[in-house]
């Protein structure tokens, strides 16, 4: 079965083909047949690959396709490569991509013919496109599948192409993914140049053999590669097109804005951990930047009112904590929470795809409210996957996200490169970003599906459970949400017995960084503790804030009926405002400074301005272009001139 | 004198059948459009057997006509490759003279002569011989150039091109002279021993300036780029895709064999100039693009930057540099005139369908060709999985192996400024919707379809499956002496 | 006697009225026959290289160059005429519709 390999990236290809090759005139039915069947025969491919991998022991399997580039000194195989790793991320990339290609059935059924076609097609590439990048043997055949996967994203942001801002978020995301895969490619070009291949196992042989002799080019060629990942994992600066990429149909947020594609800067970055491993300045800035971003989005997150938004700053934020993570040396650890993120955060999105679909598109949570009646599988499945975002026990974020904080930690107390302090600055970071995170969760719970509903009365009537096709992939999701951490139980947790399967099974190939001295049990479990009594905390703050009866309704009645009662109500009511005052407006202001200011001064203004210039130097160039041939003989003969006088001087 | 004859047999046979399309349409009242297109399609594959059999029968090391000429496998490549172009753009016109009601014959004729004179250039190891078969090239484009004769356009193209491109040959002529008068020789294996015994005196050195110069502009390079907006709008748009291809291409074999080949001793001295021409082309290719709203426009500055790329796997030169060319000559062929396909498609009536705005709403209208276009767009842009991306790939890798990683540095980031107008074309097919009275259509032109389609097939094959062609071209760049 | 130099004197000093008058004449008959001049001011360098060389190449090569030069005037000349016909001109300045 192993040799059976090229298969896994082959069925979605066939499927996106047989779909392309029909010019996207197929039915619903025979569309559904091609597109959800390929992927669910991946899944079954993949399964069977699986369990087979399940005896070796973590070996490293390569299959060469084919010779692919082989001219002079440069050759590139088209080569895959199962490993620990791979084999993680091609788990659940298959499975999450299989129950949202179900999901899809029901959540694109009243597009036209066309569109659910070219939806399907379009998604079965990005299958391909992804299973590419996982399981590519080397930099180059990694790139194909990263440059894949992001014009699959491009394509699909502007999927509903008739609207304006759609097609605007797509080039957004074109352009700003293209800074960073110009890092990338230079990195793969100093790679090159530096080992003579770009086959992952080559690297780490070479730079396992000599070190010393790499010394100087680690540095540079893990920031590029990192820019590349800044770009597709939308971290600061350039995590900006993600919340407009929300334009796209929300299974495509689910499945390639929060589970998959935006975790490949990740998978990258623990992929070449034998080069990161090296270079503490690059897991510095990679930490850094990881635990700057998760508090950064954190608090836009906290302003604003689509829900979809909502998920999408948290998305960069939990993405914040897988760098973090990987920058603390915890690459097995970045990955547990790539896996148990891409459940709960998949679950998430399409619990919010079926609640637009039950409010007939409706976005805004401010008219929303009181759901959790009409629709319950929605909301108790959304109700688990949000605490596992924020990390309550044992849902399976808090084995993901105790273990970063733990790790960023010990990093931090054991002096880690010598960056210890910055280690132990970026602990309390990620720290106050899971009680925001758990804050601004609990503000959408409340806010969509408590209180009252704020819509009109034809919306509410037509509020309405989704269909089965919709309901059963937010189940396994949520029971995946639920119950995939415990492949990951963290040692101190069970007071030192060693049973975190997920880690061991990583470490051949992505072993975790450890530091001299391991901070004792006892603190640990300190640790454990106060992330889950932050966690708590910021739901607690969110019930005070957002559940309505008594923040809105009862201080109006009472004002009417009893003045007297009413004072104590109004000052509790000044409680809230002394609250208001004191957290959630100066946290507002700053939301909107960092949303506001730094977003779209800042950023857009820099790709506004860049583009201006260039305009201009366009413009200019144009303006040389007169038309006249005389003074085009006169550009002739000022280069004639000015090469003979290079020449001679 | 008999190998001779058969070393120079494909050009014989193309020029004698080239005559005889001439004069076929001449003698054909009415004009027969299939008929002429036929044979000329017909003459161009006998010309290719001819090619293969004549390759056969001779040593690809021997040389010809007292050393003047050769059949090596560099030749053979660019011969081949010079065929296949020509062969498109016959198919490529075939609709679009009928639909504009222009005669055949002479045309078909011209583009024959074009491309006997750039195989002449691909066999030439003697400077006087190269100097001929560009002159039969040049000659021959400038009345293509013009063949729309009611158009003002046009015209307005073979003027201008008649007048730089004259320029530039007596520039690059008088460069002969000079390095004629310096080495006593044309012969470019003489010159190379001549160059390195010696030191150049200044007058050499000036020659080769000139030489440099009349070079570049043949390839479109900044700052002898100038005529190319101009002259690709207005030509005919068949004809446009031919210059932006075939005569490039010869000009690369010349460019080639003369500066890698015979000037290689002065290396030191021009791999700066062509360098900085190199990058001033990508940059100013590619800016100029960025405000064009004529697509032939756009694509003509597009076809400036791709020069530039392919100037860098000169100025990289060794075995994989001009191994890097040659695969992105062949890339770039396919490439090019699959996209000036689209736009032929495009053109209903005289000049229309040529701004980006014609393509609003085109891949619901006509979505098999609006895919063939994005693919097209994709590969000029270098993205996986097109043959563009391979192409550059190969190049830059060569070019970062010879140490010119400032020069690939500027080009990944024009590649990356590039992709803002190939896919503003994308987008306005795929994400627009066509508005005004009258949204422009694809017209019935089931060869050009035709042509659009295999040039779509083959960008991707070579996209995916690179390493055959890779091989091929590799094989043929084997005698990297080139003389 | 007439030396080398005393030729490239000429034939640069015809070649730099050749390329000048090209970048500053309006006039395309005038223009053509500014190509003319380069040209021929090439053969002159190529026919005096010959006779200091010895060697015929050059010679050989100048009367292949004449006969370019004519097939190229003739072009040209094909050119204007249909300038003349469409636009009642040779002015190079009225044939400017495209630009940028």
């Amino acid at each position: 079965m192993l040799d059976l390999l090229w298969l896994v990236p082959a069925l979605p290809l066939a499927g996106a083909l047989a779909l392309l090759a029909g010019a996207l005139r197929f039915g619903k039915r025979t569309t559904t047949a091609i597109g959800v069947g390929s992927a669910g025969l991946t899944l079954a491919a993949v399964a069977a690959i699986l369990v087979q991998y399940a005896g070796m022991h973590g070996e490293t399997v390569a299959r060469h396709v084919f010779n692919w580039i082989s001219a002079g000194d440069v050759t590139v195989d088209f080569a895959l490569r199962l490993d620990p790793l791979s084999a993680v991320m091609l788990s659940f990339v298959t499975l999450v991509g299989f129950v949202i290609h179900v999901y899809s059935i029901g959540y694109m059924h009243t597009e036209g013919d066309r569109a659910y076609a070219r939806f399907f097609a379009y998604l079965n590439l990005f299958m391909f496109a992804m299973l590419t990048l996982v399981l590519g043997a080397n930099l180059v055949v990694m790139f194909i599948g990263w440059e894949g996967v992001g014009l699959c994203s491009y394509l699909l942001i502007g999927f509903y192409f008739d609207k304006e801002y759609c097609a605007a978020a797509g080039i957004k995301a074109f352009v700003v993914n293209r800074i960073g895969d110009f890092g990338f490619l230079l990195a793969i070009f100093w790679a090159f140049k530096v080992f003579g291949t770009v086959d992952f196992a080559g690297m780490a042989t070479a730079l396992a053999a000599d070190p010393g002799r790499y010394a100087a080019a680690v540095t540079p060629i893990a920031l590029l590669l990192f820019v590349g990942a800044i770009g597709k994992s939308a971290q600061l600066p350039l995590y900006v097109w993600l919340p407009d990429a929300m334009a796209g149909p929300t299974p495509v947020s689910a499945l390639i804005h929060a589970a998959t594609m935006v975790t490949a800067g990740v998978y990258m970055v623990v992929r070449c951990n034998f080069i990161y491993r090296l270079s503490p300045t690059a897991m510095l800035v990679v930490a850094a930047v990881g635990g700057v971003t998760a508090i950064f989005a954190a608090t836009i997150g906290l302003a604003q009112n689509d829900i979809k938004k909502v998920l999408a700053y948290s998305t960069v934020s939990q993405l914040g904590y897988m760098f973090l993570a990987a920058g603390a040396g915890a690459f097995a650890g970045g990955i547990f929470h790539v896996f148990t993120h891409a459940f709960f955060k998949a679950c998430l999105f399409l619990g919010a795809g079926s609640v637009i679909h039950a409010c007939s598109g409706e976005q805004d949570m401010r008219r929303m409210g009181g759901l959790a009646k009409k629709i319950p599988v929605t909301y108790w499945t959304f109700m688990v996957a949000t605490l596992a975002l924020c990390g309550i026990p044992p849902f399976a974020g808090f084995f993901s996200k105790d273990e970063i904080l733990g790790r960023v930690f010990a990093a931090g107390a054991g002096n880690l490169n010598g960056f210890g302090a910055s280690y132990l600055v970026l602990w309390a970071l990620g720290l106050a970003a899971a009680f925001l995170t758990a804050f601004y969760m609990f503000r959408a719970v409340y806010m969509t599906f408590h209180g009252e509903f704020r819509g009109t009365p034809e919306q509410w009537h037509h509020v309405h459970e989704s269909p089965g096709t919709m309901t059963w992939p937010l189940k396994i999701l949520a029971a995946g949400s639920a119950l995939v951490g415990l492949l990951g139980v963290g040692t101190a947790i069970t007071f030192g017995t060693d049973l975190n399967w997920f880690e061991s099974f990583l470490h051949r190939v992505a072993p975790t960084v450890e530091v001299e001295h391991a901070p004792a049990l006892a603190t640990e479990w300190v640790l454990i503790l106060l992330s889950v009594a932050v966690a708590l905390a910021g739901i607690l703050l969110a019930r005070r804030f957002y559940s309505g009866a008594e923040a809105f309704a009862a201080p109006q009645r009472m004002a009417e009926r009893a003045p007297a009662v009413y004072a104590a109500v109004a000052n509790k009511y000044y409680v809230d405002e002394a609250y208001d005052r004191a957290v959630v407006r100066p946290l507002g202001k700053l939301a909107r400074f960092s949303w506001k200011g730094i977003d779209t001064i800042a950023i857009d203004g820099t790709l506004n301005a860049s583009a201006f210039f260039t305009e201009i130097a366009g413009d200019l160039l144009r303006f040389l272009q007169t038309g006249n041939v005389r003074n085009y003989a006169l550009f002739v003969l000022c280069g004639a001139l000015a090469a003979a006088a290079w020449l001679l001087l | 004198m008999r190998a001779d004859l058969i070393a120079l047999l494909p050009e014989l046979m193309l020029a004698t059948l080239a005559m005889a399309v001439l004069l076929a349409g001449l003698a054909s009242g009415k004009a027969r459009h299939g008929l002429l297109g036929a044979g000329a399609v017909l003459a161009l594959a006998a010309t290719g057997v001819t090619l293969w059999l004549a390759a056969g029968a001779t040593d690809p090391g021997a040389h010809f006509f007292s050393g003047m000429f050769v059949l090596d496998h560099f030749a053979i490549f660019f011969k081949a490759l010079f065929l296949l172009t020509a062969a498109l753009v016959v198919l490529l016109s075939h609709d679009y003279l009928k639909r504009n009601d222009y005669r055949p014959g002479e045309y078909l004729a011209l583009v024959m002569f074009a491309t006997v004179g750039m195989m002449t250039m691909a066999s030439g190891v003697n400077l006087a011989v190269i100097y001929v078969g560009l002159e039969l090239m040049a000659l021959s484009t400038y009345i293509l150039a013009g063949y729309f004769r009611r158009e003002v356009k046009s015209h307005e193209a073979a003027a201008k091109y008649f007048v730089l491109g004259a320029m530039s040959s007596g520039i690059l002529l008088y460069g002969l002279s000079l390095i004629y008068g310096a080495t006593g020789t044309l012969d470019l294996a003489t010159l190379a021993r001549v160059l390195a015994s010696a030191k150049p005196g200044p007058s050499a050195l000036v020659g080769v300036a000139l030489l440099a110069c009349g070079f570049l502009f043949k390839v479109a390079a900044v700052p002898f780029h100038v005529w190319t907006p101009d002259v690709y709008e207005g030509a005919p748009t068949p004809i446009t895709a031919f210059m932006s291809v075939g005569p490039k291409a010869a000009a690369f074999a010349m460019f080639l064999r003369v500066f890698i080949g015979g000037l290689a001793p002065l290396a030191a001295s021009w791999i700066w100039l062509v360098g900085v021409a190199a990058a001033l082309t990508m940059i100013w290719g590619n800016v100029a693009a960025l405000t064009q709203d004529n697509v032939k426009r756009m694509l003509a500055y597009s076809s400036i930057a791709h020069a530039g790329y392919a100037l860098v796997g000169l100025v990289a030169g060794g075995p994989a540099g001009v191994n890097s060319v040659l695969f992105y000559m062949l890339v770039y062929t396919v490439t090019n005139i699959g996209a000036f396909g689209f736009v032929i498609l495009l053109e209903s009536r005289g000049y229309a369908g040529e701004t980006v705005a014609d393509y609003a709403g085109l891949a619901r209208r006509h979505p098999a060709a609006a895919f063939g276009m994005l693919l097209f767009m994709l590969s000029l842009g270098g993205i996986p999985p097109t043959a563009g991306f391979m192409g550059k790939l190969y190049l830059f890798a060569a070019a970062v192996n010879a140490g010119y990683v400032w020069l690939v540095v500027v080009a990944v980031l024009m590649s990356a400024v590039s992709l803002y107008y190939y896919l503003r074309i994308v987008l306005q097919m795929y994400l627009r919707e066509g508005d005004g009275a009258e949204p422009a259509t694809l017209v019935a032109a089931p060869w050009t379809e035709r042509v659009i389609w295999a040039c779509g097939v083959a960008v991707l094959v070579i996209g995916l499956l690179p390493a055959p062609f890779l091989a091929a071209a590799r094989a043929m760049a084997g005698a990297v002496g080139l003389l | 006697m007439i030396s080398t130099a005393h030729v490239l004197v000429l034939s640069l000093a015809l070649f730099t009225l050749g390329v000048v008058g090209m970048a500053v004449r309006r006039n395309f008959i005038t223009v053509l026959m500014c190509v003319e001049l380069i040209l021929n001011a090439a053969n002159l360098n190529f026919i005096a290289f010959s006779r200091q060389l010895g060697d015929l190449t050059g010679q050989v090569f100048a009367v292949f160059v004449i006969t370019i030069a004519a097939a190229e005037a003739a072009i040209g000349l094909g050119i204007i005429v249909a300038l003349v016909r469409l636009k009642q001109t040779v002015n190079l300045d009225q044939v400017n519709v495209m630009e940028g």
